[in-house]
């Protein structure tokens, strides 16, 4: 019986020869990360474990992004014991304008290759499979655990096979794929699988797009989305990282939980509706509805890719009077890129507010929260209620096109209907 | 391993941490001030239900989304003994199973609970007894049950169950 990507990444990471679905395993890291939140956190269970030193402190690596720049005294001094508790353990630290948002770090930094095992203290460590890693995320007991033990206990998980297939529309991103996946199988869809995305469609897409397919894997409940590494996949890494690492793949008579399909030509533009991922329709269904904040960055989108497609809706055009606009981007190489393009600058002269890379008002934290009543249209994961701020607040999730689109109209939109048919 | 309480019941499906704990909380590290905050975007008035013998109910993929680890050490700190749920997100279990709080996937005894119901699980064998009337839950691992009766990760690891640090 063949294996899938997943087992045979486990599968190289366990001392066992044999795996199958449902089995309890525990698996060596070869990655452990943490932000300012669940840093400090597993910082006091190490303690509690009777821990002094993590098992490598060159397999660790701790981003500060949740709470920075410090929203409050309480946060100023979480990052504070942080970076003390790094110096002391001599693990790796992006501090404050180091680094940016921890996915997009780690990937960036040549953290993660394919085949790699990465655990993070945070739910989208599924981010790192765009590159072909089992990445999976956990609390912070969790990574105190694989700190102090260099493993960690896991079920093995089946593995559900996503076929992208054919050409995608104008305005059809990473995003709106992730988008439909999450439609077609449910919030708890994947639950105790890993995703696996295939086919001409997948292979068609950059890093930054398989990234925000892959951030979004958790949404459906999964314990990773794998992209499996390929030439793209090749040369981005190509003067990243040292690290040695080989393409794996799904063998032909591996054992599948499910297959889905999702036929490209027939997604367009999608928005989740408040208050659940799965809340998925057409852009079309969405459109009218006003919108008091869009929001552009985070972990899935706030990537180059993200930017320049922002960039080309509001380049010479302005913020809608009724709308405000936060553009965050997701580090801080992307923020210089975007500086050099002259992105950024388009972005102020239409009216936008341009952030450090944080992922304050995603996660309702700072720097962009919503009132009761208020609309916000995101390039976010999550649009649970009360996600970004009020209990009372609305959080549309939705591509860099659709978003920017809105903050120019001050509604709902298809993007055609603000940049023109050609645009994308 | 055997627990023993009253049921308050949370009778939705997707229940996210973000509901449970909200974001704007998250920062906090002791477990009590923590508890103060529990389900204060789902609703708080289940906070005064918490009277230190609940068997939490729920329903589907309860605890979905972030890993903030602030919802179990919350639970634990309000005297959630155990959770029953007719599914789990698989980070939230986790979370719970690490800090010492069962968590237990029955749908049938769900289905059977009411607030006030009294109810006790038996870790070991899956048995959920609810109102007398008896469930039979699939079986933890026998891995997450060594867990649960070691009071969890931290403590497991602390008497070098975990083959040592190296």
């Amino acid at each position: 019986m063949g294996r899938t990507l997943a087992e045979k990444i486990l599968l190289a990471h366990c001392e066992v020869d044999e795996i199958a679905p449902g089995d309890f395993v525990m698996v060596d890291v070869d990655v452990v990360m943490a932000n300012d939140l669940g840093g400090p956190h597993a910082a006091r269970e190490l303690v509690t474990m009777g821990v002094d030193r993590v098992f490598d402190p060159s397999k660790i690596v701790v981003v500060a992004d949740h709470l920075m720049p410090a929203k409050d005294i309480q946060a100023a001094e979480l990052l504070k014991v942080l970076k003390g508790w790094c110096d002391r353990q001599g693990v790796t630290y992006y501090d404050q304008g180091r680094g940016g948002i921890e996915h997009t770090v780690l990937v960036e930094e040549g953290w993660v290759v394919p085949g790699s095992m990465i655990v993070g203290a945070d739910s989208h460590s599924c981010t790192y499979g765009a590159l072909g890693a089992f990445g999976t995320g956990m609390g912070a007991t969790d990574i105190a655990g694989a700190m102090a033990l260099g493993r960690f206990w896991q079920i093995v998980p089946g593995t559900i096979v996503v076929e992208f297939s054919g050409a995608r529309n104008a305005f059809v991103t990473g995003k709106d794929m992730i988008l439909a996946v999450i439609a077609e199988i449910g919030v708890a869809g994947a639950t105790n699988m890993a995703l696996e995305f295939v086919g001409d469609g997948a292979r068609a897409l950059g890093i930054d797009e398989r990234l925000a397919v892959s951030n979004m894997a958790v949404e459906a409940g999964a314990d990773t989305g794998i992209f499996p590494a390929d030439e793209i996949t090749a040369s981005y890494l190509e003067g990243r990282t040292n690290r040695p690492w080989a393409a794996e793949r799904t063998d032909e008579d591996a054992e599948i939980a499910a297959r889905v399909r999702i036929d490209l030509p027939g997604v367009p533009p999608l928005v989740a509706l408040p208050h659940s991922p799965g809340n998925v329709v057409p852009v079309s269904e969405a459109a009218g509805r006003k919108i008091d904040q869009v929001y552009i960055g985070n972990c899935a989108n706030g990537t180059m890719t993200d930017l320049r497609q922002a960039a080309e809706v509001l380049t010479g055009r302005s913020v809608h009077r009724d709308c405000r606009a936060i553009i965050v981007p997701a580090s801080q190489r992307i923020y210089r890129q975007a500086l050099a393009e002259g992105l950024l600058d388009a972005f102020v002269e239409a009216g936008c507010i341009v952030m450090t890379p944080t992922c304050g008002a995603c996660l309702g934290g700072h720097s962009g929260i919503i009132a009761a009543g208020e609309s916000a249209v995101t390039t976010t994961n999550r649009n649970f209620k009360g996600r970004m701020g009020s209990s009372e607040s609305f959080v549309h999730l939705a591509n860099a096109w659709v978003a920017a689109a809105a903050a120019v109209a001050g509604e709902i939109v298809h993007p055609a209907d603000v940049v023109g048919k050609e645009a994308a | 391993m055997t627990l023993e309480g009253r049921a308050v019941v949370i009778d939705q499906d997707d229940v996210d941490t973000d509901v449970m704990y909200p974001g704007r909380f998250i920062g906090i590290l002791d477990d009590r001030e923590m508890a103060t905050h529990l389900f204060e975007g789902l609703d708080p008035t289940l906070r005064d239900q918490l009277v230190g013998d609940t068997i939490l109910v729920a329903g589907l993929n309860f605890g979905t989304g972030s890993s903030r680890e602030n919802v179990p050490a919350a639970m634990r700190a309000a005297g959630i003994r155990c959770v029953v749920a007719k599914s789990f997100a698989r980070i939230f279990q986790r979370n719970c199973i690490n800090l010492g709080v069962p968590a237990v996937p029955c749908p049938e005894a769900v289905a059977a609970a009411r607030p006030g119901s009294r109810i006790r699980v038996e870790i070991d064998t899956g048995v959920v007894v609810v109102d007398g009337s008896v469930f039979l839950a699939t079986a933890l691992p026998p891995f997450m049950v060594e867990l649960l009766n070691a009071g969890g990760l931290a403590p497991w690891i602390r008497s070098g169950r975990g083959g040592g640090t190296r």
